[in-house]
């Protein structure tokens, strides 16, 4: 009877292995993950006791920082308000976490290894957190939600040498600070325009023309194209079967790709687009970091990916531009089922103007211990090669005419060369709903910012007198 | 050095450990560091040490790691419910005392525990009644959807975990005349029984189901049912009995998952335990999800004693910390390796359990300690699964660390038993 005894004990040994697995899987494996589970408030209880490191702009303003409570507890607070509300996000108990504060916690916190923790402790010092640096520019900002003036929509504007975020406004937006009563926290939540959302990553909205610099960066870096190279821009040119129109149905001859870009000419772009075809097309949006959430230091909840989004069960959901519902002559031109966030179409911009490098973007630059040490830093951090720099160089010529003579020229700054590109997408055709874009970047000589302005909804603006003197205005502000 | 000496000197981590233990709490409740941990140190040894004497009197030649292990895993508890709530300390460590009454009363009547036999189905019967009597009006208390407790005046116990206890007794009595017969009879190449040798063991399946169905309690089914198994293979050598027998399990319990709402519920909250709709529901996942969270904020090294975040203000974070979640708030306060560390000192222990199994001479003792053992292994699996999500959680206790009078004065009696079992096997040994 001995050996099916030793059996036993051997089944209840695996049994115990799995019993250390698992506790191993919890506390070491899926730590991060659990920690960072937005039902988890362990951190945040424990938080109410631990000096939360502060977040500041570019320029040292405090965007947030924690007080101490007379029961030494400390508690959340956003000096500037609503300024980059979306963007630095919020810490409370209730409602938990949000945006920088979120994607940052553990530095925020201090959360440093147990061994660490416990040295600290034995010399009798409290768990404080690091500081959190951004290069947010808070006058750059604060022109942007001022120009917005109350319309729903955003400004992303990003340096395209190192990818550091410079500006980030949503609106509607609101002051992190009424969180503290779960009251208002419902209010918001609730509220019409949905203002915790960070359009700047999770608004999904067509992008119109201004997609047209990803189709005409694919055509001139495959060599199928050349910035002189000339295509029929008649009205209604069948695309995929169906006629496709001009704005304001004017008809274009033979006209060449800079013209075609200048005057936005759908036609031209959308037969480039079916000549360049799917499989290119995908090549070169994903590039330019289409096709997955787009990429930057904020939770991955508050991100979404920009790309085609078909309905084949009613359910919308994200397809490869090589999918069969996908209309590519369209696509090229920002209709049918493209969508795409602001960040994605500044990264476009940023792409072109960092000579064909996009580089990842990134809000945060550095975070600082207690004892001013640098304990972590976002170093700038290539994303991709979009295009050759020649490529880059045609494409800034083309963008450089938009804004001189085509349909950008609000966007002109006197003594500084903008290169940019419009977009107008309908949203409600009868109406005469339509959401202007503007993406562009300066100098052109050496640029410093890229740009992606959009408006949600006007009555019958445009990219290039509604979105495009935004653009200029929050320029201006980061150059000068 | 002779087995009690080498017990006795055994008992010195456990006393350090306390000691050092109640030391760390008062400190970290930044009272002052006064006699008291010394004081509570020095009770506890005493305790220990009248058991060995006891030991030492009656059952010279028992397995000597037995006590110091118990007096580890103990001096954890103690020390852990201590520093969660000072008042159940004290309700514990009187059941500590109760216990210990229990383990000399078990030593000093049962001298020869074979006579136990000669009761089996009495013990049987009663056992059944005890299992049943939470379902009795009156008495019987419903604790999350489970009826496990009753209440008699100011006392409440658990009686499933002496019912437990009855249950190995006659199942090894029963295998020991019975496992030649069981074998005996094979058709179409397999082992098949007849009925009337098969027919009390399929009752005892019956009996798990109808727990499940009357208790609502997977944990202590699956405990219950394990044991039996274990017993049934270990008498038959047939590996196809505890398969079969596994297989019947595993679909009555399919079967109540589908149909008994408060055991969908569990699985359900173990299978999706963020799932918002059932982290919010009452009795749903939130208990697992914070075990998990207590868990990682954990780490390797644990947060330090005391350290653990349980509750704020009045409304607890971690609810039933003290019993179903121990092993959470352990592996918060110490980490990996203090988790590891507990599962080590009951692998010992299962380790010492079974080591007497093999030593013993007779069927009913390598029966009655293979039951026992594994019926104590699978009672650590089936919490310590349970919160770290292995199996679906239910609430059982965890033995000699976790809150819980029952629970600490029947594995009491389980100890004395296997050193009981233990004396005699290694006396005829030695002849």
């Amino acid at each position: 009877m001995n050996k099916p005894i030793i059996r036993v004990f051997a089944v209840l040994l695996v049994l115990f292995g799995l019993l250390a697995y698992f506790t191993t899987r919890w506390t070491v494996i899926d730590r991060a993950a659990l920690q960072d589970n937005p039902q988890n408030k362990r951190e945040l209880l424990a938080q109410q006791r631990i000096a939360r490191g502060s977040i500041t702009a570019a320029t040292g303003t405090v965007l947030a920082r924690s007080l101490r409570r007379s029961d030494g507890t400390y508690a959340r607070r956003y000096p500037e308000d609503g300024l980059f509300a979306q963007t630095v996000g919020y810490s409370f108990l209730n409602p938990g976490t949000a945006g920088l504060e979120r994607f940052y916690n553990g530095q925020l916190t201090g959360r440093t290894g147990g061994l660490d923790r416990t040295l600290r402790k034995l010399q009798g010092k409290r768990q404080q957190g690091n500081d959190l640096q951004t290069a947010l520019d808070p006058q750059a900002q604060q022109i942007a939600l001022d120009q917005l003036a109350g319309r729903a929509g955003a400004v992303v504007a990003l340096d395209p040498r190192n990818g550091r975020v410079r500006v980030m406004a949503s609106i509607p937006s609101y002051d992190p600070n009424v969180l503290r009563s779960a009251k208002q926290t419902a209010r918001l939540n609730s509220a019409l325009g949905a203002p915790l959302l960070n359009r700047t990553t999770a608004g999904l909205y067509p992008p119109g023309s201004t997609f047209k610099v990803v189709t005409a960066a694919a055509a001139l870096d495959s060599g199928l194209y050349e910035p002189t190279s000339t295509v029929n821009g008649a009205n209604g040119v069948e695309i995929s079967g169906v006629p496709l129109n001009n704005d304001g149905g004017h008809s274009f001859g033979e006209i060449d790709l800079t013209t075609a870009l200048t005057q936005s000419v759908n036609t031209v772009w959308a037969q480039v687009g079916e000549r360049v075809g799917k499989r290119r097309m995908s090549r070169y949006m994903e590039r330019f970091g289409f096709d997955r959430p787009v990429p930057v230091d904020l939770p991955a909840d508050e991100r979404l990916a920009s790309g085609l989004y078909c309905s084949p069960d009613g359910q919308r959901e994200l397809v490869e531009p090589t999918d069969s519902c996908v209309d590519i002559g369209r696509a090229s031109i920002g209709q049918d089922k493209l969508l795409a966030t602001p960040l994605q179409m500044a990264m476009v911009a940023s792409a072109v103007a960092n000579r064909g490098i996009l580089m990842r973007p990134g809000i945060a630059t550095r975070t600082i211990d207690p004892e001013g040490r640098i304990a972590y830093e976002n170093r700038p951090q290539r994303f991709s090669r979009v295009m050759s720099a020649a490529s880059a160089e045609q494409l800034t010529a083309m963008m450089r005419k938009v804004v001189e003579e085509g349909t950008g020229t609000a966007a002109a700054l006197s003594g500084i060369e903008v290169a940019g590109k419009t977009g107008t997408a309908e949203r409600d055709v009868a109406n005469n709903i339509t959401q202007p874009w503007f993406i562009a970047f300066a100098p052109v000589s050496d640029p410093q910012v890229a740009i992606a302005v959009t408006i949600e909804k006007t009555v019958g603006g445009f990219g290039g007198t509604d979105a495009a003197p935004i653009a200029r205005a929050v320029m201006e502000s980061l150059l000068r | 050095m002779s087995a009690r000496n080498r017990e006795l000197l055994g008992l010195l981590p456990a006393s350090l450990l306390i000691v050092a233990g109640f030391g760390a709490v008062f400190l970290q409740e930044r009272t002052q560091l006064d006699d008291l941990s010394l004081t509570y140190g020095a009770i506890f040894l005493g305790l220990c040490f009248a058991a060995h004497m006891i030991i030492r009197v009656r059952l010279p030649d028992a397995d000597p790691y037995l006590l110091p292990i118990i007096a580890v895993l103990a001096s954890v508890g103690l020390v852990m419910i201590y520093r969660l709530n000072e008042t159940l300390a004290r309700d514990q460590a009187q059941w500590f005392v109760i216990g210990l009454i229990a383990f000399a009363a078990t030593i000093i009547l049962l001298r020869d525990y074979r006579v136990l036999e000669r009761y089996r189905y009495l013990i049987a019967a009663g056992s059944i009644v005890l299992l049943l009597l939470p379902r009795v009006p009156g008495i019987g208390q419903q604790a999350n959807g489970a009826y496990l407790g009753i209440s008699l005046g100011p006392v409440s116990f658990q009686p499933a975990e002496f019912a437990k206890i009855g249950i190995i007794i006659f199942l090894a009595s029963y295998l020991r005349d019975t496992r030649a017969l069981l074998v005996s009879r094979k058709r179409f190449g397999i082992t098949l029984p007849r009925l009337k040798h098969i027919g009390p063991l399929l009752l005892v399946w019956g009996l798990a189901m109808l727990m499940l169905v009357f208790i609502r309690d997977l944990g202590s089914s699956l405990m219950f049912f394990g044991g039996f198994l274990a017993m049934l293979y270990v008498a038959t050598d047939r590996l196809i009995f505890p398969v079969v027998g596994l297989g019947l399990f595993g679909v009555g319990a399919w079967v109540l998952a589908a149909s008994v709402g408060h055991v969908g519920d569990r699985v359900s909250a173990w299978q999706h335990p963020f799932d918002p709709t059932l982290y919010e529901q009452i009795g749903g996942s939130y208990q697992i999800a914070q075990s998990l969270f207590a868990q990682a904020d954990g780490g390797v090294w644990g947060q330090g004693f005391g350290e653990a975040l349980i509750s704020v203000g009045d409304s607890p974070i971690l609810p039933a910390a003290q019993t179903d979640l121990i092993y959470a708030v352990i592996v918060n306060e110490l980490g990996l390796v203090g988790g590891i560390a507990l599962l080590l000192v009951y692998l010992l222990l299962i380790e010492r359990g079974f080591r007497v199994a093999v030593l013993a001479r007779d069927s009913f003792s390598k029966l009655l300690a293979t039951g026992l053992t594994t019926v104590v292994a699978l009672q650590v699996f089936v919490i310590v699964g349970g919160v770290t999500k292995v199996i679906p959680l239910t609430g059982v206790t965890l033995p000699f660390v976790s809150y819980g009078g029952s629970s600490i004065v029947a594995n009491f009696v389980i100890v004395a038993l296997l050193l009981l079992i233990s004396d005699r096997a290694r006396r005829e040994a030695r002849r």
